[in-house]
């Protein structure tokens, strides 16, 4: 065998890669540096973010947590030596009022039971946001809205229970008449009229009967004393709760081929959506109790959640409907070659796969509805930023502004983000793949 | 073959109307527009026997009042001897000024940011990723209060520039105080006068002659321009050789726009400080300006999410096409990418449009005089015709949503994908 030396007979060790793709000099290269206009922005954008935390840091790190006032405050940056106007924040607000902007004038010594709430609130949502906890908890997710109105509200214990029992009522009335009947459209007929014929002429003798034999009922805490991102919560979580329901009924209204009903949901869906959500809040603060029979006068916290629920019902009704347009024609003519009628269908087939293409659509009119409970503060309920004004107007704080702004923005970052956060992980657990 | 029996000539039997699907819809139509209908005058009903009680029927006679409060950020003359028509009217304006500027910047703020978000540039992609977050996930009306105190707070008071602690901008044309921006106003010393529409109705509305010649004369320019540039295409389609025509098209849109101004008299009114305050010059005020700050960044943010989708949607190929025939990363955006992008953008561009329209209405927590803080605001409080102004109000708003979404449909689909 002749050697030919041109021919290499062993393979080369591997060279090392250039310097500038490999490790924190490569990294900087391709992300930072890849060319000149790279690289100014790199700069741009780093001297901005320096001076905006030079800017920002020392004011935050300021030592005024246990400060009583503003004087106070700068007093302690003066012994410090730091002056101006940007010395350091007045920390000694938030401590001194955090109570406030989370339950707004809720009785101290109560302040229990909105952290009850919310704990439960916590157990009540488990099961509807995790598939891992048992779905027999799912019981306590439907007792959890009349507890929580109980827990915050106060008063007895059976006007709320007894407001649930119609559920119960209507859910057995379905039951029983259908199956004695043997009529579903007498069914449905019972299922209406039981639980309103129960709520208007018994719930009120029996919950007070019941009361007096057993009274449990806690002080009652008047509606004007709730405020802070307890009422947030509490507005927010009525109109997602309800208005997806609703929403669901208005989409489908829309897609009907029944012109009437049509018409009437595409009426109500446009005019609430061309609207400003002020105008509505101010329909509820002045004109609502209008529209009631004379003598009415209901809470204004109710009228708020009332208007606020029909506002994101019809912006749920627009998701879900670009939904139910996303699934394909074959699946609704599946639904109907199987033989299926439209409620089974739209159960079993059509609404599982149009609510999960829509998610993150219903989940940013969520996080929508929860920023837009701010706006109750123009017509007078305590919302957060209502009540950092109402902070501001004592004496000792005023002139405090970016903290307690601060403070806000951070709580409704913290739940806002989260939310979001969420959505993309349901997304995830139920993408199918097909795409 | 025998002809199959027709199952409905037994007659018309009642159950038919719940069980058979041709009289089903029917049935179902009619319940439901009964049950529309009770509810609906059960409403007129409640309230008008309230509206009585109380003495105060529906009428519209209040709009011709006095209005007797000022408006601080006007558009037109107004004082406060003017009626509650004339001041929803300015509100209006107000209102629609503060939108078409808040669009205008936010559509340009959100397709760069939405842009830059995609950036390979770790640093801004990152930086761009905590600014959408930030405002989408903080109420829009804590960021006005935000920039509102910002303007109050951080900016110099006008005493400061008598002090000589602070000093104007923009070689001393410009100043900007915690009670306003001042910019230089565009005033004609010649020319024709004014000519007001509507006479002297609450409506009226003084059009300047000067500035339609203006506009007039400027266009043309541009109509001039755009005809140089296509014959210029047309010889290079048949020669092949492109004429040089740059020069020309400014010639023709500038050199008559300039002379026409300088036959009207054209001329800059710059603020100075009088007294405790500035004069002359056009008056942003804080309010107006913080509203306006506050709602482009929000809205950007919106819109930088839109405009990452649609650009994320355009696929791969077409931008790796467009870099195999060689053509350079900044024309592949503007060329390939962002016109098919567009077509996916458009729609969810133009509800955040809408939004920022409806969200103007939160001016009144800064004290901006639009129409929610003139009709529905003051005249509400003054006259207590709840009714009639919320009624007109939200008439208003519901127009003016339904002619954006309108005119913006009309513009998506023409320039939407015509497909088989």
């Amino acid at each position: 065998m002749p050697d030919f030396s041109y021919v290499r007979s062993e393979m080369l060790p591997e060279k090392a890669p250039p310097k500038s793709e490999v490790g924190i000099y490569g990294w900087l290269r391709t992300n930072l540096f890849s060319s000149v206009t790279n690289s100014i922005l790199t700069v741009v954008a780093l001297y901005f973010v320096v001076s905006l935390l030079r800017g920002v840091l020392p004011w935050a790190f300021s030592p005024t947590w246990g400060a009583e006032s503003l004087s106070d405050c700068r007093g302690i940056l003066h012994e410090l030596g730091r002056e101006g106007h940007f010395a350091g924040a007045c920390w000694g607000v938030i401590r001194e009022r955090w109570t406030q902007l989370l339950f707004g004038f809720y009785p101290i010594e109560a302040l229990w039971r909105p952290l009850v709430a919310f704990i439960l609130l916590g157990v009540a949502m488990a099961p509807v946001l995790f598939t891992s906890v048992p779905k027999k908890l799912l019981w306590f997710s439907a007792v959890f809205p009349f507890l929580c109105f109980w827990l915050i509200w106060g008063g007895s214990i059976w006007f709320p229970l007894a407001i649930f029992a119609g559920l119960l009522l209507a859910g057995v009335a379905f039951i029983l008449v259908t199956r004695y009947s043997g009529s579903t459209l007498v069914g449905v007929i019972a299922t209406m009229l039981v639980p309103v014929l129960w709520w208007i002429f018994f719930t009120d003798p029996v919950s007070s009967a019941v009361h007096f034999v057993l009274p449990i009922s806690l002080e009652q805490v008047e509606s004007q004393n709730i405020g802070g991102f307890l009422l947030a919560v509490l507005i927010g979580l009525t109109g997602v709760t309800l208005s997806l329901p609703l929403g669901v009924i208005l989409a489908l209204g829309r897609q009907s081929d029944l012109p009437l009903l049509k018409y009437s949901c595409v009426a109500f869906i446009e005019f609430i959506r061309g609207v400003p959500l002020i105008t509505l809040l101010f329909v509820a603060s002045t004109l609502l109790n209008y529209f009631m029979p004379p003598g009415t006068n209901f809470d204004l916290v109710l009228r708020v959640m009332i208007m606020v629920t029909l506002f994101a019902s019809a912006y749920m009704a627009e998701v879900i409907r670009g939904g139910l347009a996303a699934l394909p024609t074959g699946q609704y003519e599946a639904a109907d070659s199987l033989g299926l009628n439209y409620w089974t269908a739209q159960r079993l087939i059509i609404m599982p796969q149009a609510l999960k293409i829509s998610i993150p659509g219903i989940v940013s009119t969520f996080i929508g509805l929860f920023k837009d409970t701010t706006l109750v503060g123009i017509v007078g309920l305590f919302d957060p930023i209502l009540l950092s004004t109402n902070i501001r107007a004592d004496q000792a704080w005023n002139g405090v502004l970016w903290e307690l702004y601060g403070f806000i923005g951070l709580v409704f970052f913290i739940f806002c983000f989260s939310m979001s956060r969420y959505s993309m992980y349901l997304e995830r657990k139920l993408a199918t793949g097909h795409r | 073959m025998s002809a199959l029996p027709d199952p409905h000539n037994q007659g018309f039997r009642l159950s038919q109307l719940i069980y058979d699907t041709r009289y089903r819809s029917m049935t179902i139509q009619i319940v439901a527009m009964f049950g529309i209908l009770s509810f609906i005058g059960w409403l007129i009903g409640n309230t008008n026997a309230n509206l009585a009680a109380l003495g105060k029927p529906i009428e519209f006679g209040f709009l011709g009042d006095q209005a007797g409060y000022d408006i601080n950020q006007r558009l037109l003359d107004y004082d406060s001897q003017d009626s509650h028509l004339r001041a929803a009217f300015l509100g209006l304006l107000n209102t629609l000024l503060l939108a078409l500027l808040g669009c205008i910047t936010a559509t340009i703020l959100g397709v760069i940011i939405g842009v830059l978000r995609l950036s390979k540039n770790w640093i801004v992609a990152r930086l761009m990723t905590v600014y959408i977050e930030a405002f989408r996930n903080i109420p829009v009306l804590l960021w006005i209060l935000i920039v509102f105190g910002i303007m109050i707070e951080v900016m110099p008071a006008p005493r400061d520039f008598r002090s000589g602690e602070a000093s104007m901008m923009l070689f001393d044309t410009m100043a900007v105080t915690n009670r306003g921006i001042y910019i230089p106003e565009p005033l004609f010393s010649g020319g024709f006068s004014d000519f007001s529409l509507f006479g002297d109705s609450a409506l009226r509305f003084d059009v300047s002659t000067n500035l339609l010649i203006f506009l007039a004369v400027l266009f043309g320019g541009i109509y001039g321009a755009r005809k140089l540039k296509k014959r210029a295409d047309t010889i290079q389609n048949e020669t092949g050789v492109r004429p040089t025509t740059w020069w020309q098209q400014l010639l023709v849109i500038f050199l008559p726009t300039i002379l026409v101004l300088w036959a009207m008299g054209f001329h800059l009114g710059y603020p100075a400080l009088k007294g405790f305050n500035f004069a002359g010059g056009t008056y942003l005020r804080n309010s107006l300006i913080a509203l306006w700050i506050a709602l482009s960044l929000y809205t950007a943010a919106f819109i930088a999410e839109s405009v990452r989708a649609g650009i994320q949607a355009i696929s791969k190929g077409q931008s790796e096409a467009a870099h195999a025939l060689g053509i350079s990363p900044g024309r592949t955006m503007n060329l390939v990418i962002l016109p098919q992008a567009l077509r996916i953008i458009i729609p969810p561009m133009i509800s955040q449009w809408l939004n920022l329209t409806k969200n103007t209405s939160l001016a009144i927590a800064v004290g901006y005089m639009d129409l929610t803080g003139t009709l529905m605001g003051i005249t509400l409080n003054q006259t207590g015709r709840e009714m009639e102004t919320l009624l007109i109000g939200m008439a208003i708003y519901l127009g003016l949503s339904l002619l954006i979404s309108a005119a913006m449909n009309w513009y998506n689909n023409s320039v939407k994908l015509v497909e088989r």
